[in-house]
Formats: structure tokens, C-alpha cells, sequence
């Protein structure tokens, strides 16, 4: 499973950026949410939205092999293995992946839980196959 | 505090003195957030009396309970400060994403106090709070210092700025947020500009509690599937506000060259239909809506980027003005929202000086040789610019409709849109007298969105004069404001028709206190209530007068359209005063008795 987004649906709400820290963390705080909402205005105005593909690429250069993968396929961080290394953040082909130690003490990244896509009004989220070709 | 940022920060501008006070529990309890927050510190804390720009103002900036939440709609932020448009209570409501970054500052309210003796920005991340020296930024356009603030400070900064308009204090000037977000009427933006803080910039990196986290994740997934469910979901979010332009027009509701008439021959080309088509580029939303109102517009025409425009500035700014031309009503919007003021009142006192012109009150002369007629695009950009320069005659303009037409005279009165010195928003009320109704009565003035009845009159009679329509006013102005306070919008409600029930267990979640909507409209009848004696406290001739229309709608009827030929009477009109005043347990002049205050439990500190 991954996650797949259509920005030109996004209306930058950032509800998906709740719904993530809500499922990740457990709290409210879009500062910690596993995708990012680029807003381009004034001009050209668009959105640009980023998400894991769970390519890997973190997983595979991960020290204490912290990230692992779930029965469908998606990447996660087993938080009490992280040690803050940041060696996955720059490995992230969508700067998707997060090490910010002000705000916790853990790596963090996508899961696929799909929770953002439960609440992305515009469709500009959805789930799919690794392989599948976006919708 | 469970769904609180925890508090109150107080800015003195006077002595650059910044002191941040925890958000006190009753407070939350008794006024929960927003404009409740607004009115209680407005009544308590700005002396009677006070100058709206003076020092003694102050500009009271507030979230609520919902806000930044899991909540469809949970991006709306409340000001209030005394008016300088009408010397009474203002209260703006904006959207965008400043009111959620606030609460993740840990704030519920910042209270801007005292004047800056020179221009300043606030600057807040997280826990860092300093006033810094504004002067690059003095004198620019509200987006373009956006702009810089975003490119110096980063993305995850949000901004609230004012534009020229709110630093030369034009009494209509607002604040701009999310390059096309505003906070936008009564004034705002003067007052700001009064205190000389040309912006507000926060970040907040910090989680927000909530009493019940499994309960609320619960309720908040199950409001935003309400909205995704609904059945108009697809074609709001398509035309947004927008949506209503070519219904108005159809039943007359479309104010039309100065509100002389409710239908425009030229529609067509402002209908948010031409719209889409010509001039979207993308949807653009407040924090956390699964519906985005927001259209982001390019124009071919003008080379140009704005938000919108949404309906209101349509109105205004298109058909009210006699500008058929979307992306003309595009191009002017833009130009207020980088001068810094509201598209609204400035529609509106432009049609009126566009009337005064084509009825020779006003000669080429008055104009600095501008052709002032209904449908010039050009002569609306260049009054743009002067009033926000207070130039020749903006200067007389940007005192407001209510104040240039008494200091002209000559009959000029009669078809100056207003009430209690707002000017009315895009509804067309010679035959709707609901919408009538609620104009007159708003709390800050001509202004539709406490009770949008227009609807109401069009199901039950629009001429119609009954106690239920009153009732149905009263019972929207307790209720509609209730999401300015909550701080979310209420547009998820009105215009996908969700089930208000499902934001109770969702607000009791975040709380941790259960209240009914019942409950909730106590607090809106309080609320509304206390913002009558603030009029009354800051006005000693205070009264029923007040609260009349402009006379172009009980005594001038339109000339054309479908709505040819009707108005309403003038004895219809003090009848539904009398009959509103009686609903309400208020004495024939339109004050709330002793025993009304009693029975809704108004603290006596509020209102000595
Ligand atoms: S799928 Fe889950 S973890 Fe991934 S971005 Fe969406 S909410 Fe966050
Ligand atoms: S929820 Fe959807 S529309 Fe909103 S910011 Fe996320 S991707 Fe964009
Ligand atoms: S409906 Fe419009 S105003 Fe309301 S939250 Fe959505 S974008 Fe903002």
C-alpha cells in the first residue's frame, strides 16, 4: 500500500496534515504530519503536495534498521529503535522523511494508515497498490 | 486547557511591553471562544468613550474551541475592537490558517493594546514573542509584505497584514491573510494601522489537548464524512460562494447600480459560471475544509493573481457598480485586497458616488476629472486608489456611505446603503423582509452573515410580514454567530446541509463539558445581547433609529428588473421592528430590559 495524491485537487486545507499527527503521534499538530502541503502563491498559485511512496530508500540506509516494513508492504518507524541519526532524511526522494528534535524525540514518516485520505475533501488523496499506476 | 491554546497574550504597544496571562477556565466556560472572547474583553477593557483609533482601543484577536482542530471548517479567527466605520461594535471574522497556527502558539487570543510610537510587526514562534521594526514593510501592499514574510521567514510562518489603506486608517480598511483571506469589515484594518502594526506573524509548533482523544478522533472523521458525503458538495466546491450570483439575479436579489434595482442586464458575464470557466485556477481553503469556497483567479486582462472574487465582492464590486466584466470584478478585488480594504464598502460608496454623479451632485470637478459613471472599470480602479490615499474625493469616501452622504447632503442620504453606518453587503432587500430585517438588526451593522434569510423569505412570501419570519432571524443571529465563536465556519451547515448535531459530541470530545446546541444558543443570545449594549454604552442617542434601512428601500422602488416596482412599507418596517424588539424582551426603543439581561444571566461588571 502507498499513498497517491493528485495535487492539482489539493485546496491546501491541511485537514490531512491533522488527521497524520492524530495517527502517527496521537496529537494535534500538523508540525508533525507525514506529508507536506507546498503552497505557491501569489503566483502561479498551486499546491504542491508531497507524499511517501515507500520507495525504502530510508529503510535501507537506516543504522539501527528502525524502519521496517508492515504485512502490506508500507514502511514505518519503530519510534523506540530511532536514535535520531537523520541518515534517512536525506536518502527521502520526496523530503517526506522527518527529524525534527524539537518537536519529538523519534524519526518520523508515512504509514499508509489512510487517515488523511479520510478527510481530504477535494480527492486529492487516495490509497493504492505500490505498483498501481495512479488514478 | 482541553481545546485551548491556554492564553491570552497582551501586547502593549505603547511601552512594547508583551505579557502572555493563562486563558481563564470560566471565561472559556461562559463566552467559549472567538467573538465571545472578543466581546467580553471589548466591554470590560476599551473605557467608554474611547477614540476607535485612539490608544484606549483595543484589537482583540481570538480562536476558539474548534479551531485547528479535526473539525471540517476549523480555520476561522474573530476580531473585534470598537469600529471606526461606526463608532460601535465590530467583528470580523476571517478564515485561512492564521487562527489554527495561534492555537498551536499556545494562544487564544492576542490583544493588541495602545499605539506604537513607530510602525512595528509582532513576530511569534512559539514561545519567542517580540515587536520588531516594520519600516521596509510600511507603506507596501498587504500581499506583496506577505510575500516577503513568507520568502524571509518560511512557509510555516502565517501572516495577517494590513495594507496602505490600513495605515492612512481609511475606516473601511481590513486585514489580509493567505494572500486573498480577510478579516474584512467595520474597520479592522484602520485600527490596526491606528496602533501602527503593519503585520502579525506566527508559527506554533506545539500539540493542542483534547479531553477525550479516542471520542473526538471519532467525531471528527465522522463530520468530515458528512461533508464528503453530501450531495452538493461537488458543485459548491466548483462555484464556491459564487454559486448564488445567478439565483440572486433571478429573484432580484442582485444589488444593481447603487441597490436601485435587484437584477443586472449585464449577469451574465459575473455569473460564477463565466467564472469557472474564464478565471479559476484552483480551489483555495481555510484550515481544515473539506469544501473549499476559495477560487484562486487568474486574469488574462489584467495579467493578474487574486483570490476570488466570491459572491459578496461580485455583488458589490460587478452589478452594484454596473461592471459586467468578471475579470474587471477580479482586478478590483485585487486592488483592494493589496491596498488593504474592504471590497464591500468600497463597492458600496463608490456606487454612491457613481449616483451622485450621474445625477450632477458631483461634477467632473469633485471627480479630479474621472468619469464616474456605473459601469466604468476603470473610474472603480482609480477610486480604489484615492480613497485608499484619502486623494481628493476618497478622502470623503473613505470616512464610509454614512458620513459622506450626511456631510453632502442634498437628498444624498436616502440612497446611501447603510445601517448604523456599515454599508449593506450583496442582498437586495426592497422585497425580502427577513433579509430586511436581519440587515437592520445585525450587530455590527449592514452585514449578512449573522442571519442569512434571504432564503427563508423566498419559501415563506418575501413580502410577507409575520412573527415567524422574525423568530427565524432571531433564532439564526443566536445560532450562525455561534461558529464565529467556536471558531469554524458555518458554511458546511448551511450549504452542504450537514447535521449540526454531529459538531455536539465533537465539541464535547475537545472540551470535556456537554452542551446542547440549546446551550450553545444561550451563549449566542448572551453574546448577542451584550454586543446591543456596547452599541447603546458607546451611543447616547442610541435607539430605534438605528436600526432603519436605507429609505431607498421603503420608499424608491426599482425601476427595473423582476423585482420592478416593489419595497417594502414603511410602517411594515417598524413592524417588524416592534414585533422584533418584542420577541427579543427588548423595550420599543430596541433596548434589552432589566429582566432580559436577568434571565440571561449577564454579569452585572459587563454592563455597569
Ligand atoms: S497515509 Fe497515514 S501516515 Fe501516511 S500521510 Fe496519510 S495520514 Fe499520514
Ligand atoms: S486534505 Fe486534501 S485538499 Fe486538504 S491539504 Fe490535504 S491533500 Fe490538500
Ligand atoms: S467553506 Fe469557505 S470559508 Fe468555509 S472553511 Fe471552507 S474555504 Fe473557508
Amino acid at each position: 500500500m502507498r499513498l497517491y495524491v493528485d495535487s492539482s485537487r489539493c485546496s491546501g486545507c491541511n485537514a490531512c496534515r491533522v488527521a497524520c499527527s492524530l495517527s502517527v503521534f496521537g496529537e494535534n499538530n500538523p508540525k508533525k504530519a507525514s506529508l507536506v502541503i507546498e503552497p505557491h502563491f501569489p503566483a502561479p498559485g498551486v499546491y504542491k503536495v508531497r507524499v511517501c511512496t515507500q520507495c525504502g530508500d530510508c529503510a535501507a540506509v537506516c543504522p539501527t534498521e528502525a524502519i521496517k516494513q508492515d504485512a502490506q508492504g508500507a514502511y514505518y518507524v519503530e519510534f523506540s529503535e530511532c536514535n535520531l541519526c537523520e541518515a534517512c532524511v536525506p536518502e527521502c526522494p520526496e523530503e517526506v522523511m522527518f527529524v525534527r528534535p524539537e518537536l519529538a524525540d523519534t524519526a518520523w514518516k508515512c504509514t499508509a494508515c489512510g487517515d488523511c485520505v479520510a478527510v481530504c475533501g477535494t480527492s486529492a488523496l487516495w490509497l493504492g497498490e505500490k505498483e498501481a499506476v495512479a488514478a | 486547557m482541553n481545546g485551548y491554546g491556554g492564553h491570552i497574550l497582551r501586547v502593549n504597544l505603547t511601552t512594547g511591553q508583551v505579557k502572555k496571562e493563562p486563558t481563564p477556565a470560566d471565561l472559556a466556560r461562559d463566552y467559549l471562544g472567538g467573538r465571545g472572547f472578543g466581546i467580553y474583553f471589548l466591554l470590560k477593557e476599551v473605557p467608554k468613550g474611547a477614540d476607535p483609533l485612539g490608544p484606549e482601543n483595543k484589537l482583540i484577536i481570538s480562536s476558539g474551541p474548534l479551531s485547528g482542530l479535526l473539525v471540517a471548517g476549523g480555520g476561522k479567527c474573530d476580531w473585534t475592537c470598537k469600529a471606526p466605520l461606526t463608532g460601535g461594535y465590530a467583528s470580523a471574522s476571517m478564515g485561512g490558517h492564521f487562527t489554527a497556527e495561534l492555537k498551536y502558539a499556545g494562544l487564544d487570543s492576542i490583544i493588541l493594546e495602545g499605539i506604537s510610537p513607530k510602525p512595528v510587526y509582532l513576530f511569534i514562534d512559539d514561545d519567542k514573542i517580540e515587536l520588531r521594526d516594520a519600516s521596509e514593510y510600511w507603506g507596501k501592499g498587504s500581499m506583496t509584505v506577505e510575500k516577503m514574510m513568507k520568502d524571509k521567514f518560511g512557509e510555516e510562518f502565517q501572516c495577517a497584514v494590513i495594507g496602505p489603506a490600513g495605515e492612512n486608517m481609511v475606516s473601511f480598511a481590513h486585514i489580509n491573510h493567505d494572500f486573498g483571506r480577510q478579516a474584512g469589515r467595520g474597520g479592522v484594518g484602520a485600527v490596526m494601522g491606528s496602533k501602527k502594526v503593519k503585520a502579525i506573524v506566527v508559527r506554533g509548533t506545539k500539540s493542542v489537548p483534547v479531553a477525550d482523544l479516542e471520542a473526538y478522533r471519532k467525531a471528527g472523521m465522522a463530520l468530515y464524512k458528512a461533508c464528503k458525503d453530501a450531495e452538493g458538495l461537488k458543485e459548491w466546491t466548483r462555484y464556491g460562494t459564487t454559486i448564488v450570483t445567478s439565483w440572486c439575479n433571478e429573484v432580484g436579489a442582485l444589488p444593481t447600480r447603487n441597490f436601485s434595482a435587484g437584477s443586472f442586464e449585464g449577469a451574465q458575464g459575473i455569473y460564477g459560471q463565466t467564472m469557472r470557466e474564464k478565471i479559476v485556477v484552483t480551489d483555495k481553503g481555510c484550515f481544515g475544509c473539506p469544501c473549499p469556497c476559495g477560487k484562486y483567479s487568474k486574469t488574462k486582462k489584467y495579467n493578474s493573481y487574486v483570490e476570488g472574487p466570491e459572491y459578496e465582492t461580485i455583488g458589490l464590486l460587478g452589478s452594484n457598480v454596473g461592471i459586467d466584466d468578471i475579470e474587471a470584478v477580479a482586478q478590483a478585488n485585487l486592488l483592494c485586497d493589496e491596498m488593504g480594504i474592504d471590497t464591500i464598502s468600497a463597492g458600496n460608496v463608490i456606487a454612491w458616488a457613481m449616483e451622485c454623479y450621474e445625477k450632477g451632485i458631483f461634477t467632473k470637478q469633485d471627480t479630479g476629472g474621472i468619469e464616474l459613471k456605473f459601469g466604468n472599470a476603470d473610474a472603480v480602479f482609480k477610486m480604489i486608489e484615492m480613497i485608499t490615499k484619502k486623494e481628493g474625493l476618497g478622502a470623503l469616501l473613505a470616512d464610509g456611505v454614512k458620513k459622506a452622504s450626511q456631510e453632502i447632503g442634498k437628498g444624498t442620504e436616502k440612497f446611501a446603503i447603510h445601517v448604523k453606518g456599515m454599508e449593506q453587503s450583496a442582498y437586495q432587500t426592497h422585497n425580502a423582509t427577513a433579509m430586511l430585517l436581519a440587515y437592520m438588526t445585525c450587530d455590527v451593522g449592514a452585514h449578512h452573515n449573522r442571519a442569512w434569510a434571504i432564503t427563508y423569505d423566498i419559501q415563506v412570501g418575501r413580502e410577507k410580514v409575520v412573527p415567524e419570519k422574525v423568530a427565524r432571524v432571531i433564532w439564526l443571529q443566536h445560532f450562525r454567530p455561534m461558529f464565529d465563536v467556536l471558531g469554524a465556519c458555518r458554511l458546511q451547515w448551511v450549504e452542504l446541509g450537514i447535521d449540526r448535531d454531529l459538531y455536539v459530541p465533537l465539541l464535547e470530545a475537545i472540551t470535556g463539558i456537554h452542551r446542547t446546541w440549546e446551550d450553545i444558543e444561550k451563549v449566542g443570545e448572551r453574546i448577542w445581547n451584550l454586543t446591543r449594549l456596547y452599541w447603546a454604552r458607546e451611543n447616547a442617542d442610541f435607539g430605534r433609529a438605528w436600526d432603519m434601512p436605507a429609505p431607498r428601500f421603503y420608499e424608491d422602488p426599482p425601476k427595473t428588473g423582476v423585482t420592478k416596482g416593489q419595497y417594502t412599507k414603511l410602517e411594515d418596517v417598524n413592524k417588524l421592528l416592534d414585533m422584533y424588539y418584542e420577541q427579543r424582551g427588548w423595550d420599543s426603543n430596541g433596548l434589552p430590559k432589566p429582566e432580559t439581561l436577568q434571565k440571561l444571566g449577564i454579569p452585572q461588571e459587563l454592563v455597569a
